[in-house]
């Protein structure tokens, strides 16, 4: 069986995701990918790695098979440690208790920037999506982990409308604009891992995974990519990563 | 903008000093209920994407052909293609605006608010919780550290950006929301209106305190006596309530915490219908399961019972172990 045969995109996706979290951190985690991959983490390496959903949950523990349709569901306060209003389950972002925020992305720029609002001019939009939910209150608040499809359409040099700002333009303006914590800190792809450049807050690869070229990472990103100096190949995800991941999701509902 | 947006502090004053907060029996239907609610109102919605929506009261406001309404709510998710669909409602202040995640966009949002003109506007979560906080604390707005430097701010003329008077930093300050009238689901209340909330209670207390008016639709009516067994559990206080109504099964197809997980075979089913044919598989699923049925359990019936019943297996589940 080849490399390629192992696993799904989706699923090196939750993988390489769940591999970024700490254990002891406290993370707030999207619906879908992020959700599985922070629980996938605890399960594997990470038994006190601390969940929190914008329903308003802290310390989830969600089942394997039972994953909640959003994070909004009853099922997210399974076994969970305490359940909160959803302001003051953001508001704890505000404050600083928020390690590392976790979500999935539709358009991202090479700063970062997320857009889940409009595709095409806002004021008479080709596409309305759905919008922020957490999204911008996460990103605006602290370090960021963003697990996403690796498509050109997707990879853009400059967002259509930044929903959930990332470095913003570059440089200082993302602490220049009033949000004075957090920022874009790593961006998985089925493709590589990226990081920003602590100056320009450009993304670059850190990684790519395994069995992926230069060329096919930058042939599917929409702006030029700089490749770290010390740039690795990253570990195909193991058995037993993947293994415990489908039990997680045995229906295929995140990792189709 | 920003001024025609706020209740001013008197008339919020005057609003509540001319309701009967007196411990009285509020106990009604769903149609006389649906009484407080008057065209052009602005609406508050209890619950969050597919939990604990006041689906029963919904449902008899389409059926009553209300119009104009604005609705707000932390996350909508069905019910916001309904309100649009049905025409009650051409403006919605959330979050987030699909069906669920698991179903991509919404085909019935995107054809009213591309191509009709429907308003969706959208705000952080948490700037809907503190416009709703600060309506709940009589305060007009809250600085808050999110959507600075988006386009989500861009897009909000009702927003101030201030350097704050103590510390220089740029704020942002969004303006208190006092709906009309808000609509909430709970598990239970007594016939005052004292409710308990299990689970997630998402913005449910702040709106509650924020509106001028609150119908609470509820799974069952307690007695008073129960209550107060328990006072730790309530979290809506009776004067904050206009209406009770008793509607087991009051936010089906969504769920209910610890009773009913939402009904998900109903649910895509009707995704499936509505963004095939975002006007007529609409108008079919109104015509069939909101003006037809003669009452809401006429609507569970078409629901079905099997499809009631293993909600209400998952629903429960949570407190088996």
């Amino acid at each position: 069986m080849t490399e390629a045969q192992r696993y799904t995109a989706t699923e090196i996706l939750a993988v390489l995701s769940a591999r970024q979290l700490r254990d002891g951190q406290v993370v707030f985690a999207g619906v879908g990918i992020p959700l599985l991959a922070a629980t996938l983490a605890q399960r594997l390496r990470c038994p006190g790695l601390t969940i929190l959903f914008e329903g308003g949950v802290v310390g989830a523990f969600v089942e394997p098979g039972k994953l909640p349709p959003s994070t909004n569901d009853q099922r997210c306060t399974k076994r969970a440690n305490m359940v909160l209003g959803s302001a003051d389950v953001l508001l704890l972002l505000q404050r600083g208790y928020v390690d590392v925020g976790f979500m999935g992305g539709a358009q991202i720029d090479q700063f970062g920037n997320l857009n889940s609002s409009f595709i095409g001019d806002p004021a008479a939009p080709a596409t309305r999506l759905p919008g922020t939910g957490g999204g911008n209150d996460i990103s605006s608040l602290t370090n960021m982990i963003v697990a996403m499809k690796h498509e050109k359409r997707r990879f853009v040099e400059k967002v259509d409308f930044i929903t959930s700002p990332g470095f913003v333009r570059g440089g200082t303006s993302r602490r220049d604009g009033g949000l004075l914590a957090g920022g874009m800190f790593r961006v998985i792809t089925e493709l590589a891992v990226f990081g920003f450049h602590d100056e320009s807050r450009r993304m670059r690869v850190l990684a790519l995974n395994p069995g992926v070229s230069r060329e096919e990472v930058q042939d599917n990103t929409g702006f030029r990519l700089d490749f770290n100096d010390n740039m690795t190949v990253t570990e195909p995800p193991t058995d037993h990563e993947l293994q415990t991941l489908r039990t997680l999701d045995p229906d295929r509902l995140f990792t189709a | 903008m920003l001024e025609a947006q706020l209740e001013p502090y008197s008339r919020l004053r005057e609003n509540l000093a001319g309701r009967d907060r007196s411990l009285r029996q509020k106990v009604m239907s769903l149609e006389e209920a649906a009484g407080f609610v008057h065209d052009g109102m602005k609406v508050g919605i209890g619950g969050s994407t597919m939990s604990r929506t006041p689906m029963a009261m919904i449902w008899e406001i389409i059926r009553q052909r209300r119009q104009n309404l604005s609705c707000s709510r932390c996350i909508v998710s069905t019910d916001g293609d309904l309100l649009f669909g049905s025409g009650v409602s051409n403006h919605i202040l959330t979050s987030w605006f699909a069906q669920g995640i698991l179903w991509g966009l919404s085909k019935v949002m995107r054809l009213h608010v591309e191509r009709q003109g429907k308003r969706y506007d959208e705000w952080s979560h948490m700037a809907v919780g503190m416009r709703f906080r600060a309506g709940g604390m009589g305060i007009p707005f809250m600085p808050m550290r999110s959507m600075l430097a988006s386009d989500v701010m861009g897009m909000r003329p009702e927003v101030k950006q201030i350097d704050c008077p103590f510390t220089g930093e740029k704020l942002l300050l969004v303006p208190a929301l006092n709906p009309d009238v808000a609509l909430i689901h709970v598990q239970r209340c007594d016939a005052y209106g004292n409710a308990q909330i299990d689970g997630l209670q998402f913005m449910d207390i702040d709106l509650a305190l924020a509106a001028n008016r609150v119908i609470l639709t509820t799974e069952r009516i307690v007695s008073n006596d129960q209550i107060r067994r328990a006072p730790d559990q309530t979290k809506i206080p009776f004067f904050c309530v206009d209406a009770v109504v008793e509607v087991p099964y009051g936010s089906a197809p969504h769920e209910c915490y610890g009773l009913y997980e939402p009904m998900m075979k109903h649910m895509e089913t009707y995704v499936a219908q509505v963004n095939a044919d975002p006007e007529r598989g609409m108008r079919d699923y109104l015509e069939r399961y909101f003006y037809e049925p003669e009452s809401w359990n006429d609507y569970l019936a078409l629901i079905g019972l099997e499809e009631l019943l293993k909600a209400s297996q998952k629903g429960r589940s949570i407190y088996n172990d």
